[in-house]
């Protein structure tokens, strides 16, 4: 069986995180490296691959050139194979038009299930696995703090406010893995040694049947009108514990919530 | 008529705070037209109508609580192909953004989510970069849908008379991947919803495990209690009060972080709350940079003398 994983490359969010001119996340202005909450899935892809027979896991990425650093990671940590989706016309693009070339480059791949993180890091929106399995009319088992592998199905726990759910989906079928799924593996001597070996593809919008027109910034189906820096705090007052609380009781008396 | 379509969530007909603020900020754009999900009583057209709703629409399909998410989003793009809106609102839950993801490709609309405010002309507004940055956004393809986060703005009254419809709705095969095979409800902490509460107190690895401290403090102050990822990591607080970026985003008028550090992942779900107090062991803990007050000490120690003095106060 192949497994897809989606991995993002994103800017460092430790880092000093910014806007270029045209209102796009600047990814020159600091390091950038595989988005924690992706090696969730990619995790996730390879201890199905450890517990069961022939299973191929291919990394998909989306990106510039810097992106590759997301491949090389995952192929690191133990995925078999890359897929670096490159092409200059796709800066900008939005959720919209970001879903339609990966639902094209899933098709063209053709796996079974596709795993991906539940958010990126960078633009935290978490509705691309929703929106590729809306493009392909796959089922969508997303937000799985568990996820397991049946004979022709995926089973995942859902969380939310109310309830855990438990969501069953048939393959082929895409779902998405939160940060309870399980800590991802560093990747070992061995692995990094191997993943120096391991085929990466590059493909382009051609390769995916997808005109120019039809991605990037000009394209994309909303705007950013404009970017501004939160204004630094003001310093507020520090106490020790010596007197920290009744400074403490004071701010609550003088807010009312005494 | 310029009419604003909302999905109202709803709890056993009680409706949620954040859909009284989709009816506040949709009344900026048109007249709202509420979509309720699942069986409900008369109350709720009413309470929807104190908010301005001009029309109640409900869906009872059984498929919309045996799959996950698509039947939705199929049943709104329904909706919304006959009331043509200007708008769709829909609040940010992940079960909103998803609905709203896939009702954009199925509508051919741009999508804005994550918004904490939008104005008449459409013009919203995003807190991204864990809080840092502020961005103003339209969608300039299609009717816009946007999903808003809750705490956006404060629920503002302007009674109507809604009519209500119950809507019948076709759902696909394909819409019925994703079984729901079974749902365990989970215990209600009896305090205010975390991303409601006016007041949140927040414990993390300075708990040392121990949350009854914290506990206290947000029950004598009537608020909701919040954990930081350390904590949860550790066991020690259930996922559903994570704090941060992969958890809950709160924007109470008080935060109360008790033992967080303050690194950047907690600090993008808390940055935008109106005032803060830190309390951390650590004079170097990055919380303190964003505290109206930081005092450094054991929470162990200071909690429960504030707890007591605020009991002795009240008499």
């Amino acid at each position: 069986m192949k497994i897809v994983v989606l991995a993002k490359h994103v800017p460092d969010a430790t880092g000093e995180r910014t806007f270029a001119a045209d209102g796009t996340v600047d990814r020159g202005s600091s390091d950038g490296l595989l988005s924690e909450l992706d090696e969730y899935a990619v995790e996730q892809a390879l201890q199905i691959a450890d517990e069961h027979e022939g299973v191929e896991v291919v990394v998909m990425t989306l990106g510039p050139e810097d992106a590759a650093d997301a491949i090389k990671r995952a192929l690191q940590m133990g995925a078999s194979a890359g897929v670096h989706i490159m092409d200059d016309a796709i800066h900008g693009s939005d959720a919209l038009a970001t879903s339609a070339i990966l639902a094209a480059a899933i098709k063209k791949a053709a796996p079974d299930l596709v795993i991906c993180g539940m958010a990126s890091t960078d633009g935290t929106m978490g509705v691309v696995p929703a929106m590729i399995a809306e493009r392909l009319g796959w089922p969508a088992a997303t937000l799985g703090a568990t996820l397991s592998l049946g004979d022709g199905e995926v089973t995942i726990r859902r969380d939310d406010d109310v309830a855990s759910f438990t969501i069953e989906a048939s393959l082929p079928a895409i779902v998405s893995v939160t940060d309870q799924s399980g800590e991802a593996r560093y990747p070992s001597m061995k692995g990094i040694l191997a993943a120096k070996k391991k085929p990466v593809e590059t493909w382009t919008l051609g390769d995916l049947g997808i005109t120019e027109a039809a991605v990037g910034l000009d394209a994309a189906w909303s705007k950013v009108l404009q970017t501004s820096p939160r204004p630094p705090k003001e310093p507020g007052r520090v106490v020790p514990e010596e007197g920290g609380a009744s400074a403490l009781v004071d701010f609550l008396a003088a807010g009312k919530y005494i | 008529m310029t009419e604003v379509l909302i999905v109202a969530e709803h709890a056993d007909s009680h409706i949620s705070k954040p859909a009284l603020e989709l009816l506040t900020l949709a009344r900026r754009l048109g007249d709202p037209v509420a979509v309720i999900f699942g069986d409900t009583d008369e109350t709720v057209a009413k309470a929807l109508g104190e908010y301005g709703a001009t029309r109640v629409l409900t869906v009872t399909d059984p498929a919309i609580n045996e799959y996950l998410v698509a039947p939705k989003a199929e049943a709104l793009a329904q909706i919304a192909e006959s009331v043509q809106p200007v708008a769709i609102l829909i609040t940010s839950t992940p079960e909103g953004k998803e609905i709203a993801g896939r009702l954009a490709i199925k509508r051919g609309s741009g999508l804005i989510t994550d918004a904490t405010d939008i104005v008449a002309d459409g013009t919203t507004t995003q807190s991204v970069f864990a809080g840092n940055w502020t961005v103003a956004a339209s969608v300039t393809h299609g009717a816009p849908i946007v999903t808003i986060k809750p705490n956006a703005v404060t629920p503002a009254p302007a009674p109507t008379e809604p009519t209500t419809e119950q809507i019948q709705v076709t759902i696909s095969e394909a819409a019925k991947g994703a079984r729901i095979v079974n749902s365990e409800p989970k215990k209600s902490s009896g305090r205010p919803e975390l991303t409601e509460a006016a007041v949140v107190v927040s414990g993390g690895r300075g708990t040392g495990g121990d949350f009854t401290a914290i506990e206290e403090l947000a029950d004598v102050l009537g608020g909701a209690v919040g954990a930081s990822r350390a904590a949860v990591d550790a066991g020690w607080y259930p996922y559903a009060y994570q704090i941060g970026q992969t958890g809950k985003t709160v924007s109470p008028q008080l935060y109360i972080a008790a033992g967080i550090s303050g690194a950047i992942q907690h600090r993008a779900g808390m940055q935008t709350s109106k005032a803060i107090v830190a309390v951390n062991k650590d004079d170097e803990a990055p919380i303190f940079a964003l505290a109206d007050l930081g005092i450094v000490a054991d929470l162990h120690k200071v909690l429960p003398v504030v707890i007591d003095e605020i009991k002795k106060r009240r008499g």
